[in-house]
């Protein structure tokens, strides 16, 4: 029977189905919830990992030793795992491994758009594209296939509406996947100049075999549509006739496209064109590619992201229309440098009018909306943080969770923020370059991010003497994800008891003599601590402690204002909690949202706001 | 082309995933293709979270909703409805919206104003609105969390579902112990009179 399954979920079926008994991952959206619908299989040992990194690396030992294995990242993710991906790719792998890697398009999540199909040209290691849930796990399946068969490494590429959509999928029973015998074999599997030398040779005729097997294979589908076109008016009608020596009759119109963008064509353009549709997007077909592109008059690429593939055409002297076509100003407004549809999510509406001219019809407001943008939840921990952070007007580098969010008005306490990590090292970096700074300059940390790759930073300040300033702000989860367990928390992914690391051992053992805890809605100690501690020549690490608010599950009070008491000084909405909004001579507290940490009562200066109730 | 397309629209932490998915379920139970498009991670912390489903007889290709593409927009909160819309379809689209107010964080820090007159602005239009105070109707049905369940109540006296259908999906989707008030929730919603 079919089910409606989220993508990630059918992946994480798919692993089950093929037989997979190790998965290691660190979370990121849009990818997290492949490894915890795996994590739910009793047959599949699965972990999250303190980085992606270590998780591929985890994956990879699985496979050399004979099973199935898998691993998931989002797009950034695989940057912290390419070392091991490009030497994977040499060694090839002894029971199938699948890397999943989840691009995100838009940015719903992210801090960059990067389209990891470039890491499987670099990597040249084989990537596969679903298109829904189905092939999900279809794909998923044939992924470990494909890798014994090709003794390779394969990419599952994912975007975020892929992984994060519903839609109906058969499932099957699980496959027994007997590990194969662990052989030891140095020739393939130490990758030092000698062996490594052969190995590219063999990675290179992978290579032409898969791109071979890729002319053939049942992932790149062609489907003919005989059907003439709609009526069409094309909307840059002068780039349309350069292309087709038919102008102004009616032409037959092609599309080649992968993955999500599939979806958005077919929903666009219907039967009214014709397909080819690449679930293997490295290596590209040649002969089907041009086969496909001289059966039709006019031929579109319809990728969303980078032209990966309307580049591989235009390698292979194709003519087909791509970027500049779908760019909003192609021709029309020649100050526009770019094709703006490198940018973000293609459309239905867009691919229609661009292909068959069609103008969406939509209502407008033209009334400025505010916007909602993701705020720190009611009584989150991180607020304390950051009050007092903008209190002192520190310059303070950031890093990757909630806490980002601090960054935002009105806590506006966050000056950088890069990727995984790299808050220590750019308040290392900061204080060198400038001493003035570095009394003023605080590094700030989540638990999980410290643990992901925070500790070579921190080894970084100590060894090379470093007076930095580090916050680890540890709500004793990964947060923003979704709330997953981390080496910190003493539980595994399937909730087992674990070893917890200790943040405070670890910074003492890299060699920080300064370790401070506190509770960061402590406003006046922390205060204290952080004035004290810029002051030391030396590195220090302020470890502010409190559980996630999500976390908490008791009953908290709730706070409200006395209306006589309110000055109406607007102190309390600087801390930009969700819960409290000005009304005309007083704030007020919305006794739904209040989480009861009481922050709001502790900063004003008149009294005015204190615990009425307890929630129910 | 010919796939239903309803936009659930609210804000982080409202429980606009479950309806998504009880929708959703609704669909498959009669017997439609579906697909349902939800939005995760950095965008569930308490801002504009936009969940796209939709289904027909046929195969439904995209799980998104483009502007001008909604047959009905289901809003767990005033000022998501007004920003959603644009998803509106000219011909026959509507909105179905709590009354509810949320306000965001540029108005709480008082950059700008909550807008005025929001329903009075959808109707304007030429947008059929149906506006219920979801949350007194939850509380009266014994369950103030229900709040999603009554304006799936609400959507679901709107398409040609048989009501057996959804309630076979809300026992599938509640926990026993809540069934009974989020029937009562949905009820709700589904025998709404307006006002």
């Amino acid at each position: 029977m079919k089910k409606l399954l989220l993508g990630n979920e059918a992946i994480a079926r798919g692993a089950y189905e093929a037989g997979v008994t190790v998965a290691a991952a660190y979370p990121g959206t849009p990818s997290t919830e492949i490894t915890e619908y795996i994590a739910a299989y009793d047959e599949i040992y699965a972990e999250w990992s303190p980085n992606e990194k270590v998780a591929l690396e985890t994956a990879f030992g699985a496979s050399l030793a004979g099973a199935r294995a898998i691993c998931a990242m989002k797009h950034v993710g695989l940057n912290v795992a390419a070392d091991p991906l490009f030497t994977a790719s040499y060694t090839g792998v002894g029971g199938g491994l699948a890397v999943c890697v989840a691009d995100d398009p838009g940015m719903h999540s992210s801090q960059n758009e990067q389209d990891s199909r470039h890491y499987a040209a670099a990597s040249k290691v084989l990537m596969l594209e679903p298109s829904d849930s189905a092939e999900c796990r279809a794909f998923t399946v044939q992924a470990f296939e494909l890798s014994e068969k090709f003794d390779t490494p394969v990419l599952l590429r994912l975007t975020t509406r892929v992984s994060h959509s519903r839609s109906l999928s058969e499932t099957g029973e699980r496959a027994a996947f007997p590990n194969k015998k662990y052989e030891k074999n140095i020739l393939k599997n130490v990758m030092m100049p000698g062996m490594a030398r052969a190995r590219h040779k063999i990675v290179e005729q992978r290579i032409r075999d898969l791109t071979e097997y890729a002319e053939t294979c049942g992932l790149n589908t062609v489907e003919m549509n005989e059907n003439p076109p709609r009526s069409r008016k094309f909307a840059s009608e002068e780039a349309h006739n350069n292309f087709s020596p038919s102008a102004g009759t009616a032409r037959k119109i092609g599309v080649i496209t992968s993955g999500i963008a599939y979806q958005y064509a077919r929903e666009a353009l219907g039967d009214s064109v014709s397909y080819l549709k690449l679930g293997m997007v490295y290596p590209l077909p040649e002969k089907k590619i041009t086969g496909f592109v001289s059966s039709v008059d006019i031929c579109y690429v319809i990728e969303e992201l980078d032209p990966v593939i309307e580049n591989h055409c235009k390698r292979l002297g194709l003519n087909v229309l791509g970027k500049e076509a779908f760019s909003d100003a192609p021709g029309k407004n020649p100050g526009v440098q770019y094709p703006s549809a490198l940018l973000g999510e293609y459309t239905a509406s867009h691919i229609r009018e661009v292909v068959l001219g069609e103008k969406p019809e939509a209502f407008s407001v033209s009334e400025k909306i505010p916007d909602r943008p993701p705020v720190m939840c009611a009584g989150c921990p991180h607020r304390g943080a950051f009050h007092v952070l903008n209190q002192l007007k520190l310059t303070v580098t950031g890093d990757i969770g909630c806490y980002t969010l601090g960054a935002l008005p009105p806590l506006s306490a966050i000056d950088a923020s890069l990727c995984m990590g790299a808050s220590i090292g750019m308040a290392h970096g900061m204080s060198k370059a400038d001493a003035g700074l570095s009394k003023k300059t605080v590094a700030v940390i989540g638990d999980s991010t410290f643990l992901h790759s925070g500790i070579t930073g921190l080894m970084d300040v100590v060894y090379n003497r470093g007076s930095s300033v580090v916050m680890i702000l540890d709500n004793r989860i990964t947060g923003m994800t979704g709330h997953q367990d981390h080496p910190g928390t003493g539980r595994t992914i399937k909730g087992e008891p674990a070893n917890a690391v200790s943040l405070e051992k670890i910074c003492e053992a890299v060699g920080v003599r300064r370790v401070n805890v506190i509770d960061p809605f402590d406003i006046d100690g922390l205060k204290k601590l952080l004035k004290q501690e810029l002051e030391a020549d030396e590195p220090s690490v302020i470890i502010t402690r409190r559980p996630c608010r999500l976390l908490i599950k008791a009953e908290q009070p709730r706070f409200s204002v006395s209306r006589e008491a309110c000055k109406n000084c607007g102190q309390c909405m600087k801390i930009g909690c969700p819960a409290i909004s000005k009304q005309e001579n007083a704030a007020v507290i919305d006794g739904t949202l209040c989480a009861g940490c009481g922050l709001c009562a502790g900063i004003c200066k008149f009294k005015a706001i204190a615990a009425t109730e307890v929630s129910v | 082309m010919n796939a239903a397309s309803i936009v659930i629209a609210g804000v982080g932490g409202q429980g606009t995933l479950l309806a998504s998915r009880i929708i959703g379920g609704a669909a498959i139970k009669s017997g439609c293709d579906v697909k349902v498009s939800e939005v995760h991670g950095m965008s569930q912390r308490g801002g504009s979270v936009i969940t796209f489903v939709r289904y027909g007889d046929g195969k439904v290709s995209s799980p998104v909703i483009d502007s001008g593409q909604a047959d009905a927009v289901l809003a767990f909160e005033l000022l998501e409805a007004y920003r959603c819309v644009p998803y509106v379809k000219k011909a026959g689209g509507r909105i179905i919206a709590n009354l509810q107010k949320s306000d965001p964080m540029p108005v709480i820090t008082g950059a700008m104003d909550f807008p005025e007159n929001i329903p009075e602005k959808i109707r304007g239009l030429g947008i059929p609105l149906d506006l219920l105070d979801a949350t007194a109707l939850a509380v009266k049905s014994g369950n103030s969390r229900a709040v999603n369940v009554v304006l799936i109540g609400r959507l679901a006296a709107a398409l040609s579902f048989p009501k057996e259908i959804w309630l076979a999906v809300l026992r599938e989707t509640v926990k026993p112990a809540f069934l009974e008030t989020n029937v009562s929730a949905f009820d709700e919603g589904y025998y709404y009179k307006g006002k």
